[in-house]
């Protein structure tokens, strides 16, 4: 146990030796049940980082297990042990919204690239994001519903042990009734994550007889139910949000997954050169396709290093004040400026499914 | 009666339909896991885990274009040394020790199969190519897919397997000596050691067949194993844990139900289902349903 | 240092989960895998108090209040389990009270006014390092004194041999949902700690996954032993944050040498480090002269 504490204690004093560089942590699911994210976010950082031309800062990512209590411990390591200035993290609203008030509490900002609950930047003036919220995608796909593929019989699919389907469900409800929608189902539709049979759901489904059917759930169980909805003859188009937004959709829903529509952070057909050159880099790295969380992690860290360059100043109060104060920042996932809310304004993009991966289909301004 | 009635009673054969083909998919693993019990007393936790190696092994020999029967018996093998080897390193040690030092160790060994998995598989699911094409077939308003006869078939075939295999063959009797009287079994000469392998190999390599064919279904991930993993052992010990019929009717009992509930009422309460019903039945029957009642004698 | 200080108070809290485990299980033989269960119904239950009944009182009267209502809706949750599962034997009670403990965590999920999935957020800061220590202090205290008690060796005499211990006129029943209604209600005040610790609550904090590792700490330290107990808490807490230290090409195989590592102290002393004893200054001068 002494030799613990010292151990500790010795790498603590150790930070502050080094100077001149800032830290920046990172709180990521590099492990454990949404691993796949963490670590894709983590490549887009890393791949950022490579590409700065400043070399002073110092990135230290930690594992958080997928789970709350783990993250918790991480920041607090970040914050205290490793005195980060800033921290980047974590992918989910859960446990953003754990870690929010410690980052609160220490004056540290907490800058998530991809937790899209409302709640989440309520927690206080130190946490922001690099995302829009869940309230912006269900609009936007509401909207594209009604406005561009001109369905009004609507039918909602949630999956219900996730508070962001739930979010994007309500939204995309309220935005589709305002634009004159009907819904053809009383009852309410759901799943939980790990179903591998939707049988009776899709059953249910086809009898409704919809138009159109918004399933904002996660690429996992999504690919599954559009396959299985293909073979059980429904043809209605699919419309869901940035959870369906991986490359490994496509390996599980195959063909069936031709002909529906998400909104996402990023489209990786984008003819913008910064998209394409992100794109080139990342495949070179990593050898797959980038996906949102990718670009996510990319932008998040390249506005992190903005701020820093702006802020000329290692104290994270400074940093903070810089951070939120930025103005259009040119990413990969748009232009991006931070609200007065500390959520990002930026725009959506619609992707089309085709058999082998997303294409671009057009940009929703905020 | 009126056109909902109808709907109803058919959407009821539906999901009993689609029960049982999940229930196969939980008999083939609990098989594993009640063989492995009646033999050593361990619940062997990491039993989900070799499923997942199982099903990883199919996996690559897909990759390597070997034709699908053959993949299916790489998918167990693999399964079947995996857990070979795990019995001859970590749980034959320990086995002495007590029942509660076992079952921490097998909780280990699982979670080293998972973490260990995400370093080398990586995190991301991987898919199994389509080997065989989907068909759905069509009775009135029911619909039965080729996938999940196949499973049916499948089941049917081990579930015979197994009951000529304990019942007429030489090992199976040395099997069902060794579950009754470990100590007894040894004295007449049935060399305990080496049937406690083959059991671990047996149950293990049901696994990995069960990870094939649920690979058809779903995609393949490290953490694949823990949730059919614990239903099965549910299903297992509803069925009557150490009992092999009782682990197939304990898979279809949790199937069927799980199905009705996801159907009728809200997939929410799927998992709750089933272990509202083992709480249920261990009330009623301590030791599941085929169980027997042992008394504690002084 | 507040990172120290919260890993302090993660072990604080891991002992007290730890001892009252070990109260069902190391004492009375009762062999539990739902008591992250008991613990998550402690979080939650005082978080709700917390958050939409706190009286207007000074927090120290608060933080008790909500302890106290860990504590009953702990124990209320294992009287209600413990009355029907406890006429089980070993293994089929440790497959019943795992499910019981899923059940509640899926009652959890399901339950909108507490977060639901996304998590239960905005719980007060009550606890601190005194409130925790206070409770650990208390109930190694109360563990020290009823094994010495008639009533704690009449429940170890369950542990040791159910029938001889029945013919000596032992009420099992009676002892056996004792031991594990205050067990869980132990667990529910750790909950609390907990809750008003974290600030945040997540139904995955209390899954099957949670009850092992509360089992492994006992098993580890010693099926029986308080010190053992304590120690296990420590070790296990402590060593997944430990191995952050080894840089960053460990974070991914953190759990996977945290696994391993398990298994080889396993294989290695299966009977924990302590076994069933305690440690006894005097032993400790004995042994040195």
């Amino acid at each position: 146990m002494k030799l613990f504490f010292v151990l500790m204690l010795a790498l603590s004093s150790n930070s502050f030796a080094v100077t001149g560089k800032v830290k920046v942590g990172a709180v990521l699911p590099i492990s454990g049940a949404i691993a796949t994210f963490g670590q894709e976010n983590a490549n887009g950082i890393k791949l950022a980082l490579s590409k700065l031309k400043s070399k002073n800062i110092e990135l230290i990512i930690e594992d958080d297990k997928s789970e709350a209590i783990e993250a918790t411990n991480a920041i607090r390591k970040l914050i205290n042990v490793d005195k980060v200035s800033i921290v980047i993290g974590e992918v989910t609203s859960s446990n953003t919204l754990a870690m929010g008030p410690i980052a609160q509490a220490a004056k540290i900002p907490l800058f998530s690239p991809a937790a899209t609950n409302a709640k989440v930047t309520m927690v206080g003036n130190f946490v922001s994001r690099a995302c829009f919220t869940d309230d912006f995608q269900g609009v936007v796909m509401a909207r594209f519903a009604v406005n561009d593929l001109k369905k009004k019989k609507g039918l909602i699919l949630i999956d219900n042990s996730s508070d962001y389907s739930k979010g994007l469900a309500k939204s995309f409800n309220d935005e589709f009734l305002k634009l004159g929608g009907t819904f053809v189902s009383k009852e309410e539709l759901t799943y939980v994550q790990k179903d591998m049979d939707f049988q009776s759901l899709l059953r249910k489904i086809k009898r409704a007889n919809p138009d159109v059917i918004f399933l904002p759930g996660y690429y996992g169980e999504v690919g599954l139910i559009i396959k299985q909805a293909r073979s059980l003859g429904i043809t209605a188009p699919f419309l869901g949000g940035d959870g369906w937004d991986s490359p490994d959709l496509f390996k599980i829903g195959g063909s069936a997954m031709k002909g529906n529509y998400i909104s996402s952070h990023f489209a990786p057909d984008d003819k913008d050169p910064k998209v394409q050159s992100f794109v080139k880099d990342y495949e070179k790295a990593y050898g797959a396709k980038p996906g949102a969380m990718a670009a996510l992690g990319y932008d998040a860290i390249g506005i992190v290093a903005d701020s820093i360059s702006r802020a000329k100043s290692t104290k994270p109060v400074d940093i903070n004040t810089a951070l939120l104060a930025t103005k259009n920042f040119n990413g990969v996932t748009g232009l991006i400026s931070i609200d007065e809310n500390r959520n990002s304004k930026k725009a959506a993009v619609v992707l089309e499914t085709t058999e082998n991966g997303f294409i671009f289909k057009n940009k929703v301004n905020p | 009666m009126s056109q909902d009635t109808i709907y109803f009673l058919w959407d009821c054969l539906q999901y009993l339909i689609n029960g049982i083909t999940q229930g196969s998919l939980y008999a083939l693993v609990a098989l594993g896991y009640t063989m492995v019990y009646g033999i050593v007393r361990l619940v062997n936790f990491a039993h989900g885990e070799f499923l997942m190696i199982g099903s990883f092994c199919g996996y690559f020999a897909l990759q390597l274009h070997l034709p699908m029967y053959l993949s299916i018996l790489v998918a167990m093998l693999g399964a079947g040394l995996a857990a070979v080897i795990t019995e001859r390193l970590i749980y034959r040690p320990i086995r002495s020790a007590g029942r509660i030092p076992a079952l921490i160790t097998a909780i280990g060994a699982s979670m080293f199969f998972q973490y260990g998995g995400q370093v080398i598989f990586g995190a991301s699911p991987k898919t199994i190519p389509p080997v065989i094409l989907e068909k759905i077939y069509n009775f009135g308003e029911l619909t039965i897919s080729n996938l999940q006869i196949l499973i049916l078939v499948v089941t049917t075939i081990v579930l015979i397997f197994l009951w000529w295999l304990t019942v007429k063959t030489k090992i199976g009797k040395a099997m069902r000596a060794t579950s009754f009287n470990i100590n007894a079994a040894e004295l007449m000469g049935i060399n305990t050691n080496k049937v406690i392998t083959f059991t671990f190999f047996l149950g293990a390599s049901l696994a990995g067949l069960a990870g094939m064919l649920m690979g058809y279904l779903t995609p393949l991930e490290p953490m694949m194993g823990t949730i059919i993993g614990l239903k099965a052992f549910v299903a297992a010990v509803v069925g009557g844990i150490g009992i092999i019929p009782g682990a197939a009717l304990g898979g279809f009992i949790l199937g069927i139900a799980e199905n009705l509930v996801a159907g009728l009422y809200k997939s929410s309460y799927r998992d709750g289902v089933s272990f509202l019903i083992l709480i249920v039945i261990l009330l009623i029957r301590p030791s599941g349903i085929l169980g027997k009642n042992i008394k504690e004698k002084v | 240092m507040d990172y120290i200080l919260q890993l302090i108070l993660m072990v604080g809290i891991f002992i007290i989960l730890a001892l009252s485990l070990n109260l069902i299980n190391g004492f009375c033989g009762q062999f539990s895998l739902g008591h992250a269960g008991f613990w998550g119904v402690g979080a939650y239950m005082s978080a709700v108090y917390s958050v939409y009944f706190a009286l207007p009182i000074p927090v120290a009267f608060n933080m008790l209040i909500a302890i106290i209502v860990g504590f009953i809706s702990a124990a209320i949750a294992g009287l209600i389990i413990g009355i029907p599962c406890l006429r089980l034997r070993g293994d089929y009670l440790a497959i019943a009270t795992l499910g019981f403990g899923e059940i509640l965590r899926i009652i959890i999920m399901n339950t909108e006014s507490v977060g639901g999935p996304r998590g239960f957020i905005n719980i007060p800061k009550w606890s601190n390092m005194t409130w925790v220590y206070l409770c650990v202090i208390l109930t190694i205290l109360f563990m020290v004194n009823l094994k010495r008690s008639t009533f704690g060796r009449a429940i170890i005499s369950i542990r040791e041999d159910e029938i001889a211990s029945e013919t000596m006129g032992v009420n099992l029943f009676r002892y056996k949902l004792f031991s594990f209604t205050v067990g869980a209600g132990i667990a529910g005040i750790a909950g609390a700690l907990f809750a008003h610790t974290q600030q945040f609550l997540h139904p995955t904090n209390f899954t099957f996954m949670w009850s092992v590792v509360i089992l492994v700490m006992i098993i580890l330290g010693g099926l029986g032993s308080i010190t053992g107990s304590i120690i296990g808490a420590i070790v296990l807490t402590l060593f997944p944050e430990a191995l952050r230290f080894f840089g960053e090409n460990i974070a991914q195989l953190r759990m996977t040498i945290y696994s391993l590592i398990l298994i080889i102290l396993m294989l290695w002393r299966p009977t924990g480090l302590f076994g069933t004893h305690e440690f006894s200054i005097k032993k400790f001068l004995g042994s040195k002269s």
